[in-house]
């Protein structure tokens, strides 16, 4: 059977499924267990109100169950095994990786990414929308700011790849040196420790439209009072940006800033693309890569410390969740 | 506001141009993989792409038989045309490998022991030895060719390297793993925002929790569970594992929606006597419109961009590759250096995204600002 049947058989018999699940089990909630037409009707209804919110909810509960709460748990207990899985080694895996060379290089370039990744796109995302917010063809240049966002990392990595490219005649990055004197090309990418900030650059690129749309509703959602007000008291344009605008969205801020951290912390494809971890440029995630399907335990431990690094990022996530719905 | 006093400034000009520079900077380096996917392999090695539009120079070399050599003042003269008639101009020329544009057309070129060289601007040569011409002579010399941009570079990647059967594979991941979790989601989202029961809080914390499971954690696990109940490496399992990733950020961004949709409406269809099923779909399902378009365009991009799940959960055979892996494992590998190759690849994987980023971009915003901003 061609891929692309098989494709269509599956969203049709999916499809089907997920909507024959949901039509019958309330049929049957309905019809058979707690018949409307019984005895005493009004109390039927309520015990499969009671019932009803699960059926609802079992789909989703069941998948997010199977593939996110379990692998927590399933990959930490796999990281206290050896290499194929058959020895319990307690956190021998932990200790062999602390002590690696290439796993401290991971984490320390990981931690660059963290710090310069998110900064750097939310404050061109920030400057961008403020820039764009009065201009006649703002729609334009955001349109175009953003459309890195539908490209994949590694499409976004060849169109990079094409720009570092080691050569005069085909890297922008060596053109340009070569119009101010530069005498030999030079390989941006085998830059010992600057090279991650080439590779940044790519998510940046890629992240900064992201950033711009959503700090541009902020923006436009500031109360134009304030900023009259600071207007006519002879505040400049800098000042009514920094003192009026920033503060009153530095939530939005906050959470753009949060959102493309995550993002940082799962992403490999660029490194992985660009250089495969080459060069003193490899991150966490695909160190990890370098582990997997050679040696799980290895890998799952490196899984379960991004889970680790993630960690205070859920609990703020959770806070913060719990108190938009108070 | 734009009559406020003060906000015309002398800034406005500074505005404009650094935001033309911001746009060309996001700008320039698609555009220029855009450009080199349409150019022959070996004009791109000799001119950036910037240069594209104007003729390049290239640099080949010719032999020239030996035994037209006749005696002429004391020495051998070998005469004739370069490119036997053809219509093309030489820009300079020489004899010798080290050196092989030392002159311009129309001088003469000294060569060693004595031999001189002089070639004209249509291709007729002399050449002018002492001695007797024993080897056939190399005659260097560039020409410009003009720019050459043709769909080659595609057909190429297309029907001669299997990039068709990774289009293919690409899209039988995507379009199930888009239309499912959005089934499933909705019914779970709509739960969460209107039905009464003990623990909604604990779940809504849970879904917000999990958005941030990195998905590193649920390969090895995950992968194992396959191989037990026998999926394996397979189509089924990644459209399963897509499911299971998307679905925090679906019933995240439709719970969010759903919850600000009018009270009344849903609370009179109630009294008026209609089911829960019945409110979910024929009144909630319709009006949650906007933001089911946007988590599919999300989920859409998502999937199809996607590289590590389709590394770990598909079979690792080129039959089953999608076009991230193909680029990434294949291409890379085998074509680092073509790059006509690998422009017109990454072009045929980032073609669908833009068309369907460009032409929902409304849904995708409003997707994002139901999700994000409240």
């Amino acid at each position: 059977m061609s891929p692309l049947l098989q494709g269509i058989v599956t969203v049709v018999v999916g499809v089907g499924g997920c909507v024959g699940y949901f039509f019958l089990s309330n049929l049957i909630l309905d019809k058979v267990i707690f018949p409307t037409r019984a005895e005493n009707p009004g109390k039927n209804i309520n015990r499969a109100n009671l019932v009803r919110p699960w059926l609802f909810l079992f789909p989703a509960m069941a998948a997010l169950g199977l593939y996110l709460v379990y692998p927590v748990v399933g990959s930490f207990w796999r990281s206290l095994h050896n290499r194929s899985g058959d020895e319990f080694i307690g956190f021998g895996n932990y200790a062999v990786m602390f002590a690696d060379d290439g796993f401290q290089t991971a984490l320390f370039n990981n931690f660059l990414w963290v710090l310069v990744v998110p900064a750097s796109a939310t404050f061109f995302g920030l400057l961008v929308a403020q820039l764009t917010d009065r201009l006649k063809w703002g729609n334009i240049a955001k349109s175009l700011i953003f459309m890195p966002m539908a490209i994949s990392f590694v499409g976004a990595s060849l169109i990079w790849k094409f720009v570092y490219a080691n050569n005069a005649d085909i890297g922008l990055i060596n053109a340009i040196r070569d119009v101010f004197g530069a005498s030999d090309p030079l390989d941006v990418l085998q830059l010992r420790f600057w090279n991650n900030f080439f590779l940044m650059f790519i998510l940046v690129w890629i992240q900064t439209g992201f950033a711009m749309v959503i700090l541009s509703a902020a923006l436009r959602g500031i109360p134009e009072e304030t900023i009259e007000a600071a207007i006519i008291d002879g505040a400049n344009p800098f000042q009514v940006f920094f003192k009026i605008k920033v503060p009153q969205i530095m939530g939005t801020i906050v959470v753009v800033w949060t959102t493309i951290t995550i993002l940082v912390l799962k992403v490999f494809d660029i490194v992985y693309t660009m250089t495969g971890g080459n060069f003193g440029t490899e991150i966490l995630p695909s160190y990890m890569m370098s582990y997997m399907f050679r040696d799980d335990g290895r890998a799952t431990a490196v899984a379960f410390v991004i889970m680790i690094i993630v960690l205070p990022v859920m609990i703020w996530n959770i806070r913060q969740a719990r108190a938009e719905m108070r | 506001m734009d009559n406020i006093a003060g906000t015309k400034s002398s800034l406005s000009w500074a505005v404009q141009i650094s935001v033309i520079l911001l746009v060309v900077i996001w700008l320039v380096p698609t555009i220029g993989l855009l450009v080199s996917s349409f150019r022959d392999r070996d004009q791109i090695s000799a001119s950036g792409w910037w240069l594209s539009p104007f003729a390049v120079e290239q640099n080949f070399q010719a032999k020239i038989p030996a035994e037209e050599a006749k005696p002429d003042q004391g020495g051998f003269v070998i005469e004739g045309n370069i490119f036997g008639g053809a219509d093309t101009e030489v820009i300079r020329f020489g004899g010798a490998r080290s050196n092989p544009t030392i002159a311009a057309v129309g001088e003469t070129a000294e060569l060693t022991r004595d031999r001189t060289l002089t070639v004209q601007q249509n291709g007729d040569f002399t050449y002018f030895s002492p001695a007797e011409i024993k080897r056939d002579p190399s005659i260097y010399y560039s020409t410009a060719t003009p720019p050459d941009f043709s769909l080659s570079n595609y057909r190429n990647i297309l029907f001669s390297n299997n990039m068709d059967v990774a289009f293919i594979n690409t899209l039988t991941v995507t379009i199930p793993a888009t239309i499912i979790p959005i089934l499933i989601a909705a019914f779970a989202a709509y739960a969460l925002a209107w039905m009464d029961f003990a623990g909604r809080g604990f779940l809504i914390a849970m879904v917000v929790g999990l958005l941030v499971v990195p998905l590193q954690l649920a390969l090895v696990p995950l992968l194992q569970f396959h191989n037990k109940i026998g999926i394996g490496q397979s189509f089924l399992g990644i459209w399963m594992a897509h499911t299971g990733f998307g679905l925090p950020l679906a019933i995240y961004l439709l719970r969010n929606y759903m919850v600000g949709l009018p009270r009344d409406i849903i609370e009179s269809a109630k009294v008026d006597g209609a089911t829960d099923f019945q409110v979910f779909t024929k009144i909630v399902l319709p009006l949650s419109f906007p933001a089911l378009a946007s988590f599919a365009i999300f989920q859409f991009l998502w999937t199809w961009n996607d590289l590590l799940v389709a590394k770990v959960f598909l079979p690792s055979n080129s039959e089953s590759w999608v076009m991230t892996v193909k680029i990434a494992d294949d291409l890379l590998g085998s074509r680092g250096g073509d790059w006509g190759i690998l422009a017109s690849a990454a072009f045929i994987s980032i073609a669908v995204p833009l068309i369907v980023f460009f032409t929902m971009q409304r849904y995708l915003v409003r997707g994002l600002l139901a999700g994000s901003v409240k």
